[in-house]
């Protein structure tokens, strides 16, 4: 009798990258309804065609680097890339568009570091940032929520947006216009209490802006499915979370017009849920540590506030991740946990004595 | 009673209901016994018998050669009839040196008596016994029972914890035999507690997924002092370290023992071990071992002889070898797979598992480690497991040590856990071997490089010391010419004819007599003589057939020889004409 030998342990948990993958993708859903019922089919469009190109270059690119194509579909990362990506950018944009971004995202940013687990930067934040850097008009431009549309005024229908997307053809008047956060930037000399009275985006809303709260809802939806599931831990996400509510408290200014806006505001606008529980996230290029990673949500939490207060730009998730991805090796060094027999924590950076 | 959590750990499937539904069985003789001399930590035993000899259930029949070694004994009485090497368990499949035994099936046991009252006998003398019946650590590592019990006496243990946590998915051993055997498990351990000179604390630590083998435990334990301890199933919380903080929230610092902070943990197998040697006189001769796996039909506990082929387990736990997908000697977490049949049921073995396809699949592919942090949260000595896979493919050792690498117990909580099929323990196995051997290297060429620069200094001095000799004699012949030149200046100045006659006197007291030189002359004629003859002797003894440049070698000997002779003639022929005239005189 002779048998296989096999390294310990033998048992296997049944998790699989792939599950995980497809779990983070049908925890958008959330998000993605939000999106549509509130700023209509764009966002759909854009996740379906970012997920097309995104799929055929990676599958180009595996086989050119001589890898078996089906192996590496199978862990749906591409998939994962292409879904935030497309959730990002706004509805209705032009076709090319999407797909410069997504063949960045998995070209660039994703396979030519070495492919899955090797990529510094989250892929998808490459793409958009490249994307808003390149092309600041297209990226702009989002579709004005549904419930404050010109009255008469429609989101254009399925067929009608494909026309929009890929024709170019102009949506009509009314249908794109400003975000919570761009009100906020752009509406100097205004208290808090005016923009809230005379913003219809503001002043018909629940909590934060029309629309954005319930993408936001949505996103967070989806994020704590992905908690209760044990996909990451609370500390990025939190951490992140409660840095933005912080530094907009502590810089709320009474309602002047010097103010950036509440935490509230903050919390339910832009991409603050989906960059706290799916951009963020992203394990190959954050923190490792539950520590790292606290330090790391922290870190982004501050660059998005300090970017949407007084930089140029209204919001600002994807540069505080990728600047944040930069420092994750270094937060790595610095927050080992203290292993069982240990009195302290060490370094990374630590030799051994002799 | 309080206890402490872990972080980290697992919850794999137990599997532990299938082997618990009969009694602990016992095997039929096996054909052949093989017992390995080294199922122990440290040097393997010295075989005491010879090959065909008879031996008795329970005799030595290999002796402990060092500190760390123990002694083997016949499982059963019958023959010696192999000593020689043959594959034992151990994840690398070497051979080691073995004893094989065939029994006769008698069963008949050697002569034995234990000690009748063990609460008045020594430490040392119950020490002894426990060392010569052969009991290594059952729990896993087979280290030396005395040589532990031993540090545990030279410091003081205030607490003794008894390993009955068995967390390993499948195993029951423990459990069994706590079921069956508690009261010699108790008396075992009240052995243990007078070697230690009665520990304040004696903690029974086992999982709150025996219920049956803490209500067996119970009633023994009363009035003993001794506390059963039950906690929250985790894996590992089996572990020794993982144990000792479950049970009293002390950490064993890292590098260190248990005794280092006044704790000693024994195998509860081991306890039983104990007392069958201290009471009962009898040598660790077998074990329960569990059997099990869907591959097995048969799912049971046994009481095993140790050097049971485990072919014969299987042939007796009707086994199917086409379902099988591996064969685990131990539990599927941190066993290791045999890759034959063969190899004997040792000390140390608690479990063979013989899964079928559906229970242990073939491994998946690995996928690219995405850092997803599963592996850190499952950690149960909180390390990062991502970092160290990452760092272990880099080889870069510093990283590695500074992640603590070597605080890793290879419990395997991160590969089950892991989404990308990693086989993160294998990597680190490899690398801390790599990282040893990089020590051990460094240690060796310290050596090399302490050696070498020792016998350059060595050298250098020799160099000085030779160079400082030659300066003073140099100084001194300086000195004396220096001396020698006043003296001339002063006694005879500037007469070259004075330094020619003393010269020449110099010459006159060297020479010798010329009656002295002519004896020198006939001296060497002598021995030219003798050495012509010699010459000629070997060229007439010489083989009748030698070559011819052997001949003309022996030839040139002898015309060498004359011609020497010849000339030592013609010197002294010389010589008496030179002196004739003196002689006359």
């Amino acid at each position: 009798m002779a048998f296989k030998q096999i390294t310990s342990p033998h048992a296997h948990a049944a998790q699989s990258t792939s599950k995980v993958m497809q779990l983070v993708i049908w925890a958008t859903i959330p998000g993605l309804i939000a999106l549509t019922v509130h700023f209509g089919w764009g966002s759909l469009i854009n996740v379906i065609l970012a997920t097309i190109t995104s799929v055929i270059a990676e599958a180009v690119i595996i086989k050119l680097r001589n890898r078996p194509v089906d192996f590496y579909l199978q862990d749906y990362s591409a998939v994962v890339t292409a879904v935030l990506l497309g959730l990002a950018l706004p509805p209705l944009v032009a076709w090319w568009v999407v797909v410069i971004g997504s063949l960045f995202s998995i070209v660039v940013a994703k396979q030519l570091y070495g492919g899955l687990g090797y990529n510094p930067f989250n892929p998808a934040m490459v793409g958009y940032v490249v994307l808003l850097i390149s092309f600041p008009i297209q990226m702009t431009t989002w579709v004005t929520p549904l419930a404050l549309l010109p009255e008469a005024v429609s989101h254009p229908g399925l067929l009608e947006s494909l026309q929009i997307v890929f024709a170019g053809v102009s949506p009509a008047d009314g249908v794109t216009g400003a975000t919570p956060l761009d009100s906020f930037k752009y509406a100097d000399g205004l208290l808090v209490d005016q923009i809230y009275a005379q913003d219809p985006l503001f002043s018909q809303a629940g909590i934060a802006g029309v629309g954005w709260e319930w993408v936001n809802i949505g996103f967070l939806l989806g994020g704590l499915i992905l908690l209760g599931s044990k996909t990451f831990t609370w500390h990025g996400p939190i951490a992140m979370l409660a840095t933005i509510a912080l530094m907009s408290a502590l810089f709320w200014d009474g309602g002047s017009s010097n103010s950036p806006g509440s935490p509230l505001m903050h919390l339910f606008s832009g991409a603050s849920m989906m960059g706290a529980f799916f951009i963020m996230t992203d394990p190959v290029s954050s923190a490792v540590s539950n520590r790292g990673r606290l330090i790391y949500g922290a870190l982004i939490g501050l660059l998005v506030y300090v970017i949407r207060a007084w930089g140029t730009y209204p919001d600002a998730v994807a540069f505080a991740v990728l600047l944040a991805n930069f420092a994750a090796p270094f937060i790595d060094n610095y927050s080992l946990p203290r292993t069982y027999g240990h009195t302290d924590r060490r370094r990374a950076t630590e030799k051994e004595e002799g | 009673m309080k206890t402490w959590v872990t972080p980290g750990g697992v919850h794999p499937p137990e599997n532990k209901h299938q082997s618990l539904t009969m009694p602990i069985g016992t095997l039929p003789l096996p054909e052949k016994l093989i017992i390995p001399l080294s199922q122990h930590i440290g040097v393997p035993a010295n075989p005491c018998v010879q090959i065909g000899e008879t031996v008795l259930k329970g005799q030595k029949i290999a002796e402990a050669s060092g500190p760390l070694s123990v002694p083997m004994h016949a499982p059963t009485s019958g023959t010696v009839s192999a000593i020689e090497h043959r594959p034992i368990a151990h994840s690398s499949g070497m051979l080691s040196p073995c004893i094989e035994i065939t029994p006769d099936g008698r069963e008949q046991w050697i002569e034995h008596r234990g000690i009748d009252d063990f609460q008045h006998a020594s430490s040392s003398a119950l020490l002894k016994t426990i060392s010569e019946a052969g009991i290594a650590g059952m729990g896993g590592a087979g280290f030396p029972t005395a040589v532990k019990l031993n540090a545990g006496h030279q410091r003081p243990i205030n607490t003794l914890i008894v390993n009955a946590t068995e967390c390993e998915p499948y195993i029951t051993a423990d459990d069994s035999a706590i079921r069956e055997r508690a009261q010699e498990i108790v008396q075992g351990i009240s052995i243990l507690s007078h070697i230690l000179s009665n520990p304040s604390t004696i903690l029974i630590g086992i999982e709150d997924n025996k219920p049956e083998a803490i209500a067996a435990l119970k009633p023994h334990v009363e009035d003993t002092g001794i506390q059963v301890v039950s906690f929250p199933t985790k894996y590992p919380s089996g572990g020794e370290k993982q144990l000792v903080y479950i049970l009293t929230g002390q950490e064993i610092p890292s590098g260190k023992l248990p005794a280092d902070i006044g704790m000693l943990c024994v195998n509860i197998g081991t306890t039983f071990a104990i007392k069958r040697a201290v009471v009962d006189g009898e040598p660790l001769i077998s074990r329960v071992t569990t059997m099990t796996g869907d591959a097995c039909g048969i799912n049971r506990n046994y009481e095993t002889l140790i050097g049971t082929p485990v072919s014969h387990m299987l042939a007796n736990s009707a086994f199917d070898e086409k379902a099988c997908s591996r064969l685990v000697m131990g539990g599927p977490m941190m066993g290791f797979s045999l890759t034959s049949a063969e190899v004997p049921i040792v000390k140390t073995t608690n479990c063979i598992l013989a899964p079928s396809f559906q229970e242990i699949p073939e491994d998946e592919p690995a996928q690219a480690c995405i850092r997803c942090g599963m592996c850190a949260e499952a950690c149960p000595v909180s390390l990062l497991p991502q970092q160290l896979f990452w760092y272990s493919q880099a080889k870069d050792y510093e990283r590695l040590e500074a992640h603590n690498l070597f605080d890793c117990i290879e419990c395997g909580a991160c590969s089950y856990v892991c989404p990308s099929n990693i086989p993160l323990v294998q990597h680190y196995r490899h690398s801390k071997g790599e990282i040893q051997k990089a020590r051990a290297e460094k240690i060796k060429s310290d050596h090399a490089r302490e050696r070498f620069e020792f016998h350059q200094q060595r050298i250098e001095q020799a160099e000085k010391d030779k160079e400082a000799k030659r300066t003073a004699r140099r100084e001194a012949a300086e000195k004396a010419k220096a001396t020698a030149a006043n003296n001339r200046e002063t006694s005879a100045p500037g007469s070259a004819a004075d330094i020619i006659a003393a010269a020449q006197a110099r010459a006159a007291a060297k020479k010798i007599s010329p009656e002295q030189q002519r004896a020198k002359f006939e001296r060497s004629i002598a021995g030219a003589e003798m050495r012509v003859s010699m010459a000629e002797e070997k060229l007439a003894e010489a083989d009748p057939n030698r070559t011819q440049e052997q001949e003309n070698i022996l030839h040139a000997a002898v015309e060498s020889a004359r011609q020497k002779l010849d000339q030592a003639r013609l010197r002294l022929a010389e010589h008496n004409k030179a002196h004739h005239g003196e002689q006359v005189d």
